[in-house]
C-alpha cells in the first residue's frame, strides 16, 4: 500500500504527514508535487494542510486547480482513499470532491487548540474505530463549514457527518463549537465514504510521544478503505 | 482593450464575520450610524474583448466560490 502525500507551494502539514504514515501508520508513501498528472502506483492520497497559494482569492481555491487534483478526483470516484486535512479539506470542498465551503472563524481569529471530536457515523472506515470521544488538535483561520440547507439535509440524511466537535463528554453545542460550523461539523464524508475532508489534525497524534496516538484511529481509516474497495491486507 | 470588475461578495444569508468586526470597530468610533458592513472582493481584469460568458465561466471556475459567494460584473472602460 502505498500513499501519496500531495505538496503544493504553501503546503505545512506535508512533513507531518509522511511521518504519520511511514513512522506511525507504517504504510508506504511519498511525496507528490501539485503539477504531476499521474499519480500510477499509489493507492490512496493524503492533502496535507497548510497556506496553499498564501491563502489568495480563498482557502485551497488555486490549488484546487492544480493537474494533481484531476487524478485525486479521480481516485475519489474510483472508491480509493482521500484524506484532506485542513487546508486539504479546503482544497477537497473547493474542487466539489466534497460539498460545501468553509468560512473564516466566527471569532475572526485563528484558533490552535485541541477540541473534542465526536464520530456521528459510526460503519464508514474513517470513523468506526473513534467510539468515544477524541480530543484532536485543530489549527485553522478559516473553519466554519458551510453549505446550503439542502446540501445540509442531505449530509445528515446519508450519514455523511462523520465528525462534530463536542465536548470532553460527548455533548454536542455551542460552547463546543470552536469555529461556528453549521450543525457543529468538523468533517464529512463522500457518499462512498472513502473520502474525509476534516479540520482538525489527526496525523499530528499519532504517536505516544506526542501526547497520544488517537489519531491512528482515524488515519488508519487509508488501510480500511483499502481493505473494503481492494481487498487490502 | 477593456477594462471590466468583478464584484465577489458573501451571499447574503451568511454571516460575514470580518464585515461584523468592522462594523464593531466603526460604531466604536462614534459612527453609531452604521447597522452593517460587508466585505466583498473587488477583481479588476484587462481583456482583449468583452465575451459576457467567457468571464462568467472565469467566476464560475474560479474568481467566486458558488456555495458561499454570489457575483456581479461591471463594464468600466
Amino acid at each position: 500500500m502505498k500513499i501519496a502525500v500531495i505538496q503544493f507551494p504553501g503546503s505545512n502539514c506535508d512533513q507531518d504527514a509522511l511521518w504519520s504514515l511511514r513512522n506511525d501508520l507504517k504504510v508506504q508513501a511519498e511525496y507528490v508535487w501539485h503539477g504531476e498528472s499521474n499519480l500510477a502506483g499509489f493507492d490512496g492520497v493524503f492533502v496535507p494542510g497548510g497556506f496553499t497559494y498564501g491563502d489568495y482569492l480563498r482557502c485551497g481555491a488555486i490549488a484546487a486547480q492544480s493537474s494533481v487534483m484531476a487524478e485525486v478526483k479521480r481516485f475519489a470516484e474510483e472508491g480509493r482513499p482521500v484524506l484532506g486535512v485542513c487546508n486539504g479539506f479546503q482544497i477537497l470542498c473547493e474542487t466539489g470532491i466534497l460539498p460545501g465551503a468553509l468560512l473564516p472563524n466566527i471569532n475572526e481569529r485563528f484558533i490552535c487548540d485541541s477540541i473534542f471530536l465526536k464520530a456521528e457515523n459510526k460503519i464508514s472506515p474513517w470513523t468506526e474505530k473513534v467510539d468515544s470521544p477524541v480530543a484532536v488538535p485543530i489549527a485553522h483561520g478559516e473553519g466554519r463549514f458551510i453549505a446550503s440547507e439542502d446540501e445540509i439535509k442531505s449530509l445528515e440524511n446519508n450519514n455523511q457527518v462523520a465528525f462534530r466537535y463536542c465536548s470532553n463528554n460527548g455533548e454536542i453545542n455551542g460552547a463546543a463549537n470552536p469555529n461556528g460550523s453549521m450543525n457543529n461539523i468538523a468533517g464529512i464524508l463522500n457518499p462512498g465514504g472513502n473520502v474525509l475532508g476534516m479540520m482538525p489534525h489527526p496525523e499530528r497524534i499519532t504517536s505516544k510521544i506526542l501526547g497520544s496516538d488517537a489519531g491512528l484511529l482515524i488515519v488508519s481509516g487509508f488501510q480500511r478503505v483499502l481493505a473494503t474497495v481492494y481487498g487490502f491486507k | 482593450m477593456v477594462t471590466v470588475r468583478v464584484n465577489v461578495n458573501l451571499k447574503p444569508s451568511l454571516l460575514d464575520s470580518a464585515g461584523r468586526t468592522v462594523t464593531k470597530s466603526l460604531v466604536d468610533l462614534n459612527f453609531s450610524e452604521v447597522s452593517d458592513a460587508r466585505i466583498g472582493k473587488t477583481i479588476t481584469l484587462q481583456l482583449e474583448k468583452y465575451d459576457e460568458a467567457r468571464i462568467k465561466a472565469m467566476c464560475d471556475k474560479l474568481l467566486a466560490n458558488p456555495v458561499i459567494e454570489d457575483y456581479s460584473i461591471e463594464v468600466i472602460s
